[in-house]
């Protein structure tokens, strides 16, 4: 524990330095994370294989290639988004300075999960540097080959006095999370997301949970069933199931399962092949923990496609259930696995209900080829995100704000937010010193009659209908 | 039912209608808690309020609409935006020194983004918490908006309720309960609360002035303002300078018995009283230390050579003392404020633009205001809120509606032109990854010049 007090405190102290403020630090600090992804491109591709079988295209494109547009957004943008933002001013400050100018936290902690070891832990990264901040970064020991990556190679490229990596299994992260940070951004599970909202609660330290759920995929009767299935498929099985974006399980009506369900049959077939363990393009369940609580899942409703599994490969094929109860064990926890339940309502509104009844999700998917279907479960639903007619897609633009809401999560980031979510937005009004007559209409020895004087200075008034300037 | 733009402007507009119409029990009720005149109360308690409802009602429909986003390549044909979200059910927990403004304005908020909202005023502030606990409730919708009134513990139980939003206005010690209480259903809250609010005055600057501006700001509600500023740093010489043009603008606004100025407010409450009158035993009095137990009246007070160990100096005032810490420097002044724990506000005093633009790059606090006290809160285009035990979170103008607002992501693609999505698939090859990387990746933009 006193390592990292000790860590802490020399962040601190390279922090108050203002070290970190520059512009040109901040960007020569990025363009080191760059060269990180670069020069590490082949040891991320190994870890991640050696970790969860993640085949490399997956690792490329969304751990790679999703960094390093982050990291060009960022450094494009830079400049423009440290920049002070003047305000609209009243009457009484019409001629002074006011403004927003954006102050990093300080020492900020980052903790990563291990499902996208890169793309987690970075992304975050990107903005905390941005922002001007000192780091603190905590990787997942789940994806133990990543940590290690991660642990040795990343503080090298990095300034040393304002970055480290601490490597912590359950015990001591708690014992990290005792230190005071100035935020913490999480990514993982709701129920280690309270944890770690209650440690940061003793500090007063602000958070970004970025947690899971059970993201619901309603498809309507009217959808092209063969679209619909490649792409469900592809959101469902990438990673092999393993991201939090991922559709949980489908709604649809008992019609439209009849048709999906050699659809998904022949759409994983596509993909994987008729035997999918000897796919190079299908990934593994990290862990044997993990293994068993997916595997456990499959004794929910019945088999329809997949089902095999192979213990000493961590190997769970991708699965297709159907006649699943809502209280069966695969709808009572986030799958988190290549298993895919199918649910069947009798309407739109029933799928509506049943969604409402629920945890708000990360994501909530609509397949439809009607607007009017898309617009009324997105009016009607509350979710972090939501994408119609394709799955994680929503996810790859920089320009959306990505968060949960509810048991999903709280804050967001991405592109500029993250940036702004590592910022303090810091209010400021410089006056001039002299000008005093303005101010004595608020001084004591107050006087009613001065009162409609003073409303004028300071007053926003209600704009009443439009009147044309002619 | 809370969703639709006419049902929120009519909310709204009906608590414009509650401040009109109520506008003589308000300023009774606040004159009854802690003697607060009515000119201050009209100020703070109705005519900034009225900003905010003016602001957020002219303002609401563009607010509220889908904001479009950039696309990228793959993406050019969707539909791509930001909705704002109600969060559902929120809890506004109000403090007694501007009980209105300080529950109002985020009620403003949380009506205009769309939620239901419990409103807890504070049981400190005897007859506003009954004003708004007996008058509120028939303007707004009772289906949709309740007020509970609570002390300590009951408050404790409330908490235990799941909220989906939760805005709490207060001491940090509170605020800790409040985010630990918050943190067992995952509720995301702001928090406004408090510190110790530097004012550091140079060498070069006009003492009047600044004496005035200071003095304002200080007594103000009788020193019972979050932001008011707390204590003064300065040189040894200028606070010989400084003192004679303090109580020349005390003498000027409460006249030579402040007691008897119905300018100037009284301390809410015993406890309270009680706790600021101890702080009078720092450094040495030397203006005003007057003080009247049966009225809750403290005199405005200067206490210098005061020093950073003295009772003063370990908690937030809320009174209506000033104490002065000499200083050496600018310099020493910066220390001394970044030792600390981060503001709400810090202020600083100077004719010289680059003196009061070192203090605000060098520090970190809630809000900066330079040369004046208090007026960086009026305008409702700044956002308003603290760091660190100052609090989290911000607020005022477009700042509360984007608080109470869920900013959801939201993709809107085509069933159809499956063919740009099939480099994506497995089986994976070198070629696909090439086009995908070549469609989705963001280029890093150079150096040169298009011709």
């Amino acid at each position: 524990m006193s390592d990292h007090a000790e860590l802490v405190s020399h962040l601190r102290a390279a922090w108050l330095s203002g070290r970190t403020r520059p512009l040109e630090y901040r960007t020569a600090q990025l363009e080191a994370l760059g060269l990180f992804l670069e020069e590490k491109k082949q040891d991320i591709l190994e870890a991640t294989a050696l970790d969860m079988r993640k085949p490399s295209f997956e690792v490329e494109l969304s751990e790679i290639s999703v960094c390093r547009s982050e990291l060009n957004h960022t450094l494009n943008n830079l400049a423009a988004w440290m920049k002070d933002e003047n305000v609209d001013k009243n009457w009484a400050t019409q001629l002074d300075s006011a403004f927003i100018h954006k102050d990093p936290y300080g020492v900020v902690l980052i903790i990563g999960p291990w499902n996208y070891p890169i793309n987690l832990l970075l992304v975050p990264l990107i903005g905390a540097i941005a922002a001007g901040n000192c780091v603190v970064l905590k990787p997942s020991e789940i994806s133990r080959n990543m940590e290690r990556l991660v642990a040795e190679a990343l503080p090298s490229y990095l300034d040393k006095d304002c970055f480290a990596v601490v490597t912590a299994g359950v015990e001591e992260t708690t014992r990290l999370l005792e230190n005071k940070f100035d935020y913490i951004f999480f990514t993982g599970s709701p129920s280690v997301g309270r944890i770690v909202m209650t440690a940061a609660a003793k500090h007063l330290t602000p958070v970004t949970l970025e947690l899971g759920g059970k993201n619901p995929c309603y498809v309507s009767d009217t959808c092209n069933v063969q679209n619909v299935a490649r792409r469900v498929a592809w959101g469902r099985f990438f990673n092999a199931g393993q991201t939090c974006v991922a559709p949980d399980y489908i709604l649809c009506s008992v019609e439209m399962r009849e048709r999906l369900v050699p659809a998904l049959r022949e759409a994983i077939t596509e993909f994987y092949g008729p035997e999918p363990r000897d796919s190079p393009d299908f990934a593994r369940i990290v862990g044997d923990k993990q293994f068993n609580r997916v595997q456990a899942l499959l004794s929910s409703g019945r088999v329809a496609i997949g089902g095999e599994t192979d213990e000493k490969e961590r190997y769970i094929a991708p699965t297709v259930l159907v006649d699943v109860q809502e209280d069966d064990p695969v709808m009572r926890e986030e799958i988190f696995g290549p298993v895919l339940p199918i649910l069947t309502v009798t309407s739109e509104e029933d799928a509506i209900t049943f969604i409402n009844a629920r945890e708000r999700p990360l994501t909530l998917y609509v397949f439809s080829s009607s607007t009017k279907v898309v617009r009324r479960l997105l009016e009607r639903t509350s979710s972090g995100g939501f994408c119609a007619n394709d799955t994680i897609m929503h996810m790859t633009l920089t320009s959306l704000p990505f968060g949960g809401i509810g048991l999903s999560g709280m804050g967001r980031y991405h592109g500029r937010f993250t940036f702004e979510t590592f910022s303090h937005l810091r209010s400021a009004l410089l006056r001039a010193d002299g000008r005093e007559a303005l101010n004595s209409l608020r001084y004591p020895p107050y006087a009613p009659r001065r009162l409609p004087m003073l409303r004028t200075t300071v007053e926003s008034r209600r704009r009443t209908a439009a009147c044309t300037l002619l | 039912k809370t969703r639709p733009l006419e049902y929120r402007v009519a909310q709204l507009e009906a608590l414009g209608r509650f401040l009109e119409e109520k506008k003589q029990d308000i300023l009774e009720a606040t004159a009854l808690d802690m003697g607060k005149p009515s000119f201050e109360a009209y100020f703070t308690e109705i005519l900034l309020c009225k900003n905010e409802l003016n602001d957020t009602l002219n303002n609401l429909s563009h607010w509220m609409k889908d904001e479009h986003v950039d696309k990228n390549l793959v993406t050019q044909l969707d539909s791509a935006f930001i909705r704002k979200d109600p969060y559902g059910v929120v809890l506004i927990i109000a403090p007694w020194n501007y009980p209105i403004h300080l529950f109002l304005v985020p009620l403003i908020g949380a009506i205009a983004a769309g939620n239901c909202v419990v409103i807890k005023p504070s049981e400190i502030s005897k007859n506003t918490e009954k004003l708004v606990a007996e008058m509120l409730t028939c303007y707004l919708d009772s289906d949709c908006f309740a007020v509970v009134t609570a002390g300590v513990e009951e408050t404790t139980r409330l908490l235990e309720n799941k909220f989906d939003y939760i805005f709490f206005t207060g001491s940090p010690s509170v605020g800790r309960i409040i985010m630990t209480a918050a943190a067992k259903h995952l509720t995301p809250v702001t928090l406004e609360l408090g510190g110790k609010n530097p004012c550091y005055v140079s060498d070069t600057c006009d003492v009047q002035n600044v004496a005035r501006r200071v003095v304002w700001g200080r007594f103000f509600n009788a020193g019972q303002t979050c932001i008011a500023p707390d204590y003064v740093l300065c040189s040894v010489e200028m606070q010989e300078k400084l003192m004679p043009a303090l109580r020349e603008a005390i003498t000027e606004y409460f006249g030579s018995n402040p007691r008897e100025s119905p300018d100037f407010a009284r301390i809410v409450g015993d406890k309270q009283f009680k706790r600021v009158r101890a702080l009078l035993s720092s450094g040495r009095v030397a203006i005003g230390g007057q003080t009247d137990e049966k009225e809750r009246y403290i005199a405005p007070t200067v206490l210098a050579d005061v020093q950073p160990s003295d009772p003063a100096m370990q908690e937030e005032i809320f009174g209506p003392i000033l104490p002065i810490v000499v200083v050496a420097n600018m310099d020493e002044a910066i220390d001394f404020i970044n030792a600390r724990p981060r503001p709400l506000a810090i202020y600083a005093f100077s004719c010289d633009s680059k003196v009061v633009n070192q203090v605000l790059e060098r520090t970190s606090s809630g809000g900066f205001c330079g040369n004046d006290t208090l007026m960086h809160v009026t305008l409702t285009s700044l956002p308003f809120g603290g760091i660190g035990n100052s609090g989290l979170g911000k607020y005022h103008g477009k700042f509360t509606f984007d608080t109470f607002s869920h900013h959801r992501g939201c993709l809107h693609r085509n069933m159809g032109l499956e063919a740009i999505n099939s480099p994506r698939y497995p089986p994976y090859t070198q070629q696909k990854l090439g086009l995908m990387t070549a469609a989705f990746e963001i280029k890093r933009k150079g150096m040169c010049t298009l011709l």
